[in-house]
């Protein structure tokens, strides 16, 4: 991998080695551009690797994502289907359990809903529920199946697309944080709402003058942006994920309780969590995860686990008495609507952003670096990026504190 | 719901971790010096590695009448302190909670526990206190080599242990290799119970200065023993082999024998030096020791690399820790053996008891010599820094998720994996039952690339486990 320094223009350059810029740079390449990656660290340095790598359609309702997350999956399935392995892709499936008769009525109408999409959805009632996981809590009333769900081992995606890249022309820079913006037009050199076209990036290795610069920086999207006076509002939402001693198989998919899907959508800053139980190759089984905004705090809280520990219980009450030997936490970069932000900065021109997956940024991965390479190459993306468009946080974002950095470049 | 049990909770001015030499001598002083403590202890009985000794049953006043406490070395510091440690907690200073791990230390402090593996009979306590004294040890620090995988593979300090508690060999033919005066004790307590030590393999080359400088450190007691075991050695006919490693551990299905060969003062394979012992039951390897770090670095206190390249707190004269109230003692402040553990624990006890008293404290001189006197001890056992090329390709180096060497430099120098975090990401290595406990060092060594030493943020990465011990889910379904 080429870990080489100094400056060097490119026609794109990526902030941020997770898994969207990975996808980023890897699809850009792809298109023939020549790419520059910078992460401050290493690849998947940063939520990428405090995630659980499911690809989900089943928690999606109606609306944007849910159209994205299919094409992301196609992608998936067909562009990267050559490196599956180096990921460890596993089309598992996911099942919905719901344990009271509300969350059954709350399932069938998503169900519903999603079936009319053209999802993969089939209704499973008390004793094929229990075929397809015999140790589920006998207070389960049903369920439902999706084949479509998959898994991956995420932060091998973010570094092998990373080293993929790499292979394709792309240079990967490690260590190099973004500092500021290079800026064209009036004064050629301020970092704010009037510098002109963004133009390249400046970094304590130097200058990198690119023809396009994209925000992959996750949780840190906000925080750049901001660099260049622009306003994108991405958030950290807390979550943890407990991790089992290793076992014989006993959770043959990723189980879901039907709570799930109200958790996924809500504001709510309080603590909440639905179970995400799946077994994984090597016997652990993990249980995500929680959701709270709490900013970046870091202590452990043992509050999040208990309810995790007692949601896990509740579906599979076999896990009782079996040891958890570790635990994790990431942040999930979240806007205030839900939506990632991909696509052009009309506000900052030459700045792109791709942020704000929340927590379906590795199943979102693929398909937002594919259909952002089409942008940045010129070419008309095969999805219609329009709800994601950054200039919907408007001109209010002209107002936020930005730092504001000499660039003499 | 859950069924667990509910755990009680114990307020006291001064919470303890280990009851090893460390963590019986802090309780003690701060019990003698006033305050109400507590004493978490994953161990059944007092005395944690060093101490550790069969069940005890009679009364712990007369242990000394028990055939155990023979061969201990210090036991009588070992009754010393027991004796005013059950004196304590007669007068209701002192509230020992054994078989009980910490799983989980808040800031503030509050300890979570769980039963110790061994005693799942035992009811979780949760103890809160204003001052904190960790002394969890540590253990032996493994390298891989090919076959270390087998069964009948050892820790040596696990023979010790093994012995120690149980009272029988766990074989008849034992090899013992690594580095370090560790070695000695190991193998002299299986001539002792009667097994036959093929040879001592010790990579370095201490020579005969050792015991002078333990003389000259000011630390005689030393010597003496390095006395007492070369006469142990040659009663037992045991073969200590210096610059001499096992390169390879042999059997099908077990360990059966082992190569071995001579190598220079970096730890390189030195050609035509190769023989085999065959016959062999037991293999085991010590490589010094890895202090126990999680509770410390989940309390971010500062850290530095010792100089057998360990990772440990940093602690000012009062055992102190840069995170205000929690004091370390032991093998958590640098590798130093029993008695600097002793000297720690007293003063970390003294101190935690009074943290207000202003009055400046000088290190007791003893303190100062035995950790220079490990210094030079560490210097003189370094951990070979090729060892690297011992390795194969195919040889696992993480047995838990059975992650190769290839595996590892492969994500080294194609995926940019560097740290011990960073390996753990990309190949498995540490994520495991253990939690990279045994394959933590060798991974980061692995990771920071031929001939560099892994820096003290690699370390910290492969010591940080958001839980010091494995919990039953369901005990954390009772968490609010
Ligand atoms: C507990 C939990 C469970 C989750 N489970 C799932 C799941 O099952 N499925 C799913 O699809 N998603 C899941 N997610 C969400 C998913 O992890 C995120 O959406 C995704 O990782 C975001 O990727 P990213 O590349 O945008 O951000 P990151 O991975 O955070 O990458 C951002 C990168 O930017 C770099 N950076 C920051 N600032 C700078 C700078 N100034 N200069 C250069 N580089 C910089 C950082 O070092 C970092 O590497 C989960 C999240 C959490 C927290
Ligand atoms: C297996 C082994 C054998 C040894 N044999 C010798 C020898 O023969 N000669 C020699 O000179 N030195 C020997 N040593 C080194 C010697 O034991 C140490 O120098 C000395 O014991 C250090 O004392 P300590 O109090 O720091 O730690 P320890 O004696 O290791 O005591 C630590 C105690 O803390 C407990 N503990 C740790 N973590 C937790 C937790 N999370 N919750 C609750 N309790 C916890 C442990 O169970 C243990 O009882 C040995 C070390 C080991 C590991």
């Amino acid at each position: 991998m080429n870990f080489g320094n100094g400056p060097r223009g490119s026609d794109v350059l990526v902030m941020g080695a997770g898994v969207i810029g990975a996808a980023t740079a890897y699809f850009a390449a792809q298109q023939g551009l020549s790419v520059t990656v910078l992460d401050k660290g290493l690849p998947a340095g940063g939520t990428s690797s405090a995630c659980e790598g499911n690809i989900l359609v089943s928690d999606k309702e109606l609306g944007p994502e849910l159209e994205l997350t299919r094409y992301s999956l196609g992608v998936w399935h067909n562009d990267l289907a050559e490196h599956k392995k180096l990921w460890e892709f596993e089309s598992k499936g996911g099942i919905i359990v719901a344990s009271r008769e509300s969350s059954l009525a709350s399932l069938n109408r998503v169900m519903a809903v999603q079936q009319g999409f053209g999802v993969d959805v089939e209704e499973l009632d008390q004793a094929a529920l229990r075929e397809a996981e015999p140790h589920i809590s006998r207070e389960a009333l049903g369920g439902a199946s999706y084949r479509e769900d998959c898994q991956v081992q995420p932060m091998l995606v973010a570094a092998h697309l990373v080293r993929l890249a790499t292979e394709a022309g792309a240079r990967f820079i490690a260590d190099t944080p973004v500092t500021a913006f290079l800026r064209s037009g009036p004064g050629r050199s301020v970092s704010g709402r009037d510098g002109g076209r963004v133009t390249g990036v400046r970094t304590p290795r130097g200058d990198f003058p690119a023809g396009a610069v994209v925000n992959c920086t996750g949780t840190w999207a906000g925080e750049l942006a901001a660099l260049a006076g622009v306003e994108v509002p991405v958030l950290p939402r807390r979550g943890f994920v407990m991790v089992t001693e290793p076992l014989p198989p006993m959770v043959h998919h990723k189980v879901y309780a039907a709570e799930y899907i109200d958790n996924v959508g809500s504001s709510d800053a309080g603590l909440q969590a639905s179970p995400v139980v799946e077994g994984t190759p090597s016997g652990t089984i993990l249980i995500g995860s929680t959701r709270e905004r709490v900013g970046f705090d870091r202590t452990v809280s043992t509050a999040a686990l208990g309810l995790l520990a007692r949601n896990a219980t509740a579906l599979f009450p076999f896990l009782e008495r079996v040891k958890a030997i570790r635990h994790y936490h990431g942040f999930r970069p979240y806007c205030p609507d839900h939506l990632p932000v991909i696509g052009h900065d009309d506000r900052a021109p030459g700045l792109w952003h791709a942020a704000g997956h929340e927590g379906a940024g590795i199943g979102l991965s693929a398909g937002t670096g594919k259909l952002l390479a089409q942008a940045l190459a010129g070419l008309t993306p095969d999805m219609d990026l329009t709800p994601f468009a950054p200039a919907r946080f408007g001109e209010s974002g002209a107002h936020t504190s930005a730092h504001r950095e000499e660039a003499t470049a | 719901m859950s069924d667990a049990v509910s755990s009680s909770t114990i307020s006291v001015d001064v919470a303890v971790v280990g009851a090893g030499p460390a963590g019986l001598a802090a309780a003690v002083a701060a019990a003698e010096a006033g305050a109400r403590v507590a004493v978490v202890d994953a161990g059944a009985q007092p005395g944690g590695q060093f101490w550790r000794h069969a069940r005890e049953t009679v009364q712990p006043e007369a242990a000394d009448d028990q055939p155990d406490g023979h061969g201990h070395h210090g036991w009588s510091t070992y009754l010393d302190l027991r004796a005013r440690f059950d004196a304590a907690q007669r007068a209701g200073r002192i509230t020992y909670l054994p078989g009980l791990q910490v799983w989980m230390a808040e800031p503030g402090f509050t300890l979570h526990t769980t039963p110790a593996v061994a005693s799942s009979g035992t009811v979780p306590a949760t103890v809160t206190a204003s001052r904190l004294v960790l002394c969890p040890g540590g253990y032996d620090r493994q390298l891989p080599v090919p076959g270390w995988e087998l069964p009948g593979v050892m820790a040596a300090g696990g023979i010790q242990a093994f012995i120690k508690a149980n009272g029988v060999l766990p074989g008849k033919r034992f090899v013992i290799a690594g580095t370090g005066p560790f070695l000695l004790p190991v193998a002299a307590g299986i001539a002792e119970a009667g097994g036959k030590v093929l040879a001592v393999l010790e990579s370095s080359a201490p020579s005969a200065w050792l015991p002078h400088l333990a003389a000259a450190s000011g630390v005689p007691g030393k010597a003496l023993e390095g006395a007492e075991y070369a006469a142990l050695f040659a009663r037992h006919r045991i073969p200590y082999r210096t610059r001499s490693i096992v390169t390879e551990v042999l059997g099908s299905g077990r360990a059966e024998g082992v190569r071995t060969a001579k190598v220079d003062a970096e730890g390189r394979v030195r050609p035509g030096t190769g023989r085999a012992y065959t016959d062999v039951d037991v293999v085991g390897f010590g490589w010094g020791f890895t202090p126990q770090m999680e509770l410390p670095v989940s309390l971010g206190v500062d850290t530095r690399i010792d100089a057998d390249g360990s990772l440990v707190g940093v602690v000012d004269e009062r055992q102190q820790s840069s995170v205000p109230g929690l004091f370390l003692a032991g093998e958590v402040t640098g590798v130093g053996g029993a008695t600097l553990a002793v000297l720690e624990g007293l003063a970390a006890g003294a101190a935690a008891a009074r943290p207000d008293s202003t009055t400046p404290v000088k290190q007791p001189a003893a303190i100062t010599r035995h950790r220079r006197f490990a210094q030079a001890m560490h210097q003189a056992h370094p951990v070979p820094a090729a060892w690297p090329d011992w390795l194969t390709p195919d040889t696992t180096v993480c047995r838990c998720e059975e992650v190769t060497a290839g595996e590892i430099t492969e994500a080294r120098d194609n995926l940019g994996a560097r740290d011990a975090r960073s390996l753990k990401s990309f190949t498995r290595a540490g994520m495991g039952w253990c939690q990279g406990r045994v394959c933590g060092f060798a991974a980061a060594c692995l990771g920071a690339g031929p001939g560099e030493a892994p820096d003290a943020g690699s370390l910290a990465g492969s010591a940080k486990r958001p839980l010091a011990a494995p919990v039953a889910i369901g005990e954390l379904a009772a968490l609010d």
